[in-house]
């Protein structure tokens, strides 16, 4: 196996063309326990970490925020700025593994290990991120719930890779929230989780909403059905009910040894309610309003 | 001897005994210098693995090594056919029966494989990279039949079976067909049937629990170098090395003298490591190659070929008076033993009922093989299932009839003085006064909130006494080196230092306290069954007891007197009285500075089978806090209650008590053993075998009662395992309490829960 830590995206790209079976690494938490285990062998893999474009958190004119491929959740964690905007996105980090796995384990890793219970990307994907892939022809945005195809299984191209996922501006009295249920409190893996976001209107109704479902499909749930059931509503009872009858319907979870189907299911309309809540009483709090 | 002031409490006054010293082999262990299993090296050391079958029943065809034996750099490969066979024989008493015609199946496959992970063939190569390419070589040929992994499928009629001819035991008359069942055990007192008619109460429930692991962190590990001459050096991580030096001898055909047993430290054990796996391989790699071995299983062989407890059946029926007295109880257990017979059902089912007086009893238990891994003991072993079980019923009947839990337990308790079931006789208190301490305790007055429960369970494991062996030096400088063979899991370097230091009269940083081979101390049986503070404790005090009076004829000597002039006490020789003469005392430094003169090196060794050993009483009091929506358990307040005896290192025994309780707490709501519809383990790795974490825990208040064993020299019973036995069945109670629903099946886990609180909801 050969190992390289390139310093630039371009020799990066190029490390991927010269092998097929040369793999990204970020943080590596997930790609080392995998070949220790015997799961992937990789010829070839490739460390993310010395180019220095990919290790930054920058805010971007709009408001929005570029955070670099190679950024451990430890960093943003403990980035004020960005928590203040998306704390439901860098809980959702936060929760991953324990407080070392924090100081390697990356948002874009977990998004491309393409796990059906990553923590992160509910989280990311209910704050409406993209995330700027890096190719042979250049550079393209996606969104981030279009990124997994499969368990452990991408929608880029062989010699693609994610440089790092961009969130949108805050919008005005909104908040987001994500949680997830586990058996014991940590270093456990979600047997769901629900990513929520809401933005109010000036009169209190909800203005926009995202939802995001992760571990109750192959792949993470951008749910729609569920935001709509929200949208226009203050938030009344029918239309959280709607909500969570939306985003049990989405659901097509298996029976395995972290949780039944039926748990699932069930756990799904239970978070749901209570991620409402959090990102409510967000974005109330920012302006006052309770 | 010393003598011991009284305290007005009426205990003896000791200087050493319940103090709080740091353990001997802390640095090295908080630093990383201590040696475990996998730390030893020789020059030319081979790495050893195994080839371990991927289904979970199979006849065994043929296992060609031929194309392995050709790659470079593999020195060796064994299979079942290089070990000699062992007769097919039971031994040992009805509780802790072995048969080491099971036993060498088990480390090396023969015949069949009955699970997934069971050792098919082991190589010896230059490094593991040689190693994994010569596992891939061999070629095993297979003839898959098919598997029973429940005890369900291994009890249904036509269930395949493990051993064709297996006729169960303990059956009158013998069945004429085999089955699935190895042994029956029956117990009975009293006039069962006819008993339930003066009940105003009957419940009768049944129960499931789920085969756990032990879970300690430190993998299976050891070293093995067989020598030109015949003689061995075995580097192993155990719970007791005269034991693996003894398997490892039967099972490869050596003498027990040409295997010098080195123990490495321990990183846990609680009861799995009393049984063996890699070492015989190891020592035939090593004899076969002419190099020595080193081998160690990866967390996943750990879980998927050592051994777990086992899974159970419960059906209990109870009968009692509408004052609370109970007048009959029936005990049906089911302990599924894994690939080979021997699970702890005996056991099992004589302690649930230990702590009761019930006139009429009725108990069976059945053991019973599955293609999964063999059990192994694991703390109390067999009790934790069926105290479950039991003390589930035991709540059931105290809400029914409207009363105290701890009430209902003192008033139904167990005399001094009573014949338990199974033999054993119930000769000391301590528990009324366990249970008294649990009922003081803050914690049973505290209010409960919403969503909250609260449970107790009382429960009894017998401990154990048996042979140990320790030796004892005295230095020229006045310091004092102590050996014991038991090795150290709980912190007795530190007891056996302390009860040598109050015995001798001297202070505890004068001695220096270690765990020595299989050379260099007297015969000691495991550390298990609670046993090393009390049998090993009296190995060490019956050594420094003849040191003392090898030190008293040398004062008696220098003096010249007689040696029953000379008393012994705070460390010196002293004149037994004026009469004798003006003597200054000599003291335990002063008599080994004058050792050459007066008879030369002063040490000895003490060895004993050790009897006299006390039951160890539990209590458990849990508050837990249910989510209602997600059927998520949280402890919220945890006390444990145990009779110590007396506690000689107070902090290992709270440790001891803390650990149990944890331990329980996992196997009551995350723990267990998951397999696929093919047999195959799938969750063997601690990510998804789902062991508590230390933020799923309160601070766990241990209660730390003291009842002296008056067969002890300080008074010591046992404090290992007890704790467990009431964890489960106080965690399920405590549920039960909070959602008024009663979960019969462990472990609680929250897709259970939320069903079952969803079903209640729905019946209203």
């Amino acid at each position: 196996m050969q190992y390289s830590a390139p310093e630039t995206i371009e020799s990066a790209l190029k490390l991927l063309e010269s092998d097929d079976d040369a793999r990204v690494m970020a943080g590596g938490t997930d790609l080392i326990v995998q070949m220790t285990s015997g799961m992937r062998s990789p010829s070839h893999v490739v460390d993310i970490k010395r180019i220095p474009e990919l290790c930054g958190v920058v805010q971007t004119a709009d408001g929005g925020w570029k955070i670099g491929a190679a950024v451990p959740g430890a960093e943003l964690n403990e980035h004020v700025e960005l928590k203040r905007d998306w704390p439901g996105f860098v809980e959702a980090t936060d929760l991953i593994g324990s407080m070392q796995v924090q100081g390697r384990a990356t948002p874009v890793g977990n998004l491309c290990n393409a796990s059906p219970a990553g923590d992160a990307v509910p989280g990311m994907v209910a704050a409406g991120a993209t995330v700027t892939v890096a190719g042979s022809n250049g550079f393209r945005d996606v969104a981030a719930h279009d990124v997994p195809a499969a368990p452990g299984r991408t929608n880029l191209e062989k010699n693609e890779f994610v440089i790092a996922v961009n969130l949108p501006p805050k919008p005005p009295n909104s908040g987001d929230a994500y949680l997830r249920f586990i058996p014991r409190t940590e270093m456990d893996i979600a047997v769901v989780g629900t990513g929520v976001f809401l933005a109010f209107g000036e009169s209190g109704h909800v203005r926009e909403a995202r939802i995001a479902l992760g571990a109750i499909a192959p792949t993470v749930v951008f749910c729609t059905e569920a935001a709509d059931a929200l949208i226009g509503s203050r938030l009344e009872e029918e239309a959280i009910e709607a909500a969570v009858l939306a985003a049990r319907n989405a659901c097509n979870p298996i029976d395995d040894k972290r949780g039944t189907a039926e748990f699932r299911v069930h756990t799904v309309g239970v978070l749901i309610k209570r991620s409402i809540a959090i990102a409510t009483q967000r974005a109330k709090r920012q302006v006052g309003m309770d | 001897m010393n003598e011991r002031v009284k305290t007005p409490e009426g205990r003896p006054y000791y200087k050493e005994i319940g103090t709080r010293p740091i353990r001997p082999d802390g640095v090295e262990k908080v630093t990383g210098s201590a040696r475990f299993g996998d730390d030893f090296t020789l020059p030319g050391t081979l790495v050893g693995k195994i080839l371990r079958s991927p289904h979970p029943h199979a006849r065994l065809i043929s296992v060609d090594t031929s194309n392995a034996k050709k790659i470079a750099g593999v020195k060796a490969i064994v299979t079942g056919s290089d070990f000699p066979d062992q007769p097919f024989a039971y031994t040992g008493p009805a509780v802790l029966e072995r048969n080491m015609w099971h036993v060498t199946r088990n480390v090396i496959a023969r015949e069949k494989v009955l699970y997934e992970g069971h050792a098919v063939a082991a190589v010896a190569a230059v490094d593991e990279k040689t190693a994994s390419a010569a596992l891939q070589a061999i070629a095993v040929e297979y003839e898959i039949l098919p598997h029973v992994t429940t005890l369900d499928e291994a009890l249904a009629p036509d269930a395949v079976l493990l051993f064709e001819d297996m006729i169960t035991r303990g059956v009158e008359p013998a069945p004429e067909k085999p089955t699935n069942i190895a042994r029956r055990a029956n117990y009975e007192k009293g006039q069962i049937d006819t008993a339930w008619s003066s009940a105003d109460l009957i419940v009768e429930r049944s129960y499931e629990t789920k085969p756990v692991h032990q879970g300690y962190i430190e993998p299976h590990a050891c070293l093995a170098h067989y020598h030109p001459d015949g003689q061995a050096d075995l580097y192993t991580s155990s719970q007791g090395h005269f034991q693996m030096r003894a398997l490892t001898a039967t099972l490869t055909g050596m003498r027990l003298t040409d295997i010098r047993a080195i123990p490495a430290e321990i990183g846990g054990g609680f009861g799995g490591k009393t049984v063996v796996y890699l070492e015989p391989l190891a020592m035939m790699l090593s004899k076969m190659s002419g190099f020595p071995v080193r081998m160690k299983m990866t967390r996943s062989e750990v879980f998927k070929a050592s051994g777990p407890a086992a899974g159970t059946k419960a059906r209990i029926k109870l009968g009692a008076k509408k004052n609370g007295t109970l007048v009959a109880a029936e005990v049906e257990m089911y302990y599924e033993a894994g690939a080979f017979p021997g699970s702890p059902f005996v056991n099992g089912v004589l302690c649930c009922v230990a702590p009761y007086t019930i006139p009429n009893v009725r108990l069976t238990g059945w053991d019973v093989v599955a293609n999964r891994p063999k059990v192994a003991a694991y703390r109390a072993p067999g009790s934790p299932q069926s105290n479950f079980a039991f003390e589930s019923t035991v709540d059931i009947v105290c809400k029914k009839l409207g009363l105290d839990p701890i009430a209902f337990r003192k008033m139904n308790a167990v005399q001094v003085g009573a014949e338990l079931l199974g033999g054993r006789q119930l000769n000391h208190e301590g528990y009324l006064q366990l249970l008294e301490a649990t009922e003081r305790h803050p914690q049973y007055a505290t209010e409960l909130g919403p969503n909250q429960g609260r449970g107790f369970a009382a429960g009894y494991w017998p401990n154990a006494g048996g042979e140990s062996g320790a030796t004892v030096y005295v230095n020229a400088d006045g310091t004092v080196n102590i050996a014991t063979g038991s090795p150290d899991i709980g912190g007795s370097r530190a007891s056996m230092a302390q009860m040598t230091a109050e015995t001798l009269g001297i202070s505890y940083d004068r001695v220096r306290s270690a765990v020595n081979d299989t050379t260099s101390v007297p015969f000691t049986h495991v550390t298990g069954g609670s046993r090393v503070t009390f049998a090993t404790g009296k190995a060490v005090v019956a050594a420094c007891e003849t040191v003392i009076a090898d030190l008293r004829a040398r004062a008696a000597k220098i003096w010249d007197v007689d040696v029953d002039a000379v008393d012994w006490r705070e460390g010196a020789a002293h004149p037994s009285s004026s009469n004798v003469g003006d003597f200054d005392p000599l003291t335990l430094g002063d008599l080994a500075a004058r050792a050459t003169e007066t008879g030369g090196p002063i040490g000895s060794s003490g060895a004993l089978n050790a009897t006299g050993h006390a039951p160890g009483f539990s209590a458990a009091l849990c508050d837990v806090e249910v989510d209602p929506e997600t059927g998520h358990v949280k402890i919220i307040r945890f006390t444990v209650a145990q009779d110590a005896g007396v506690a000689i290192h107070p902090s290992y025994v709270e440790g001891q008590m803390q650990g149990a309780v944890v331990q329980g707490i996992g196997w009551a709501l995350s723990e267990e053993y998951i397999y696929g519809p093919d047999g195959r383990l799938q969750n063997h790795g601690f990510l998804d075998y789902r062991m508590p974490v230390a933020s799923d825990l309160p601070m766990i208040d241990p209660i730390v009662v003291e009842v002296p064993n008056p067969d002890h020299p300080f008074g010591v019973k046992g404090v290992a395992e007890a704790g467990m036995v009431t964890a489960m069945a106080s965690v399920a109670n405590a549920v039960a309490d909070a959602v008024d629903r009663r979960m019969t099946s462990l472990p609680i886990s929250p897709p259970k829960l939320a069903k079952e609180i969803a079903a209640g909801k729905a019946a209203m």
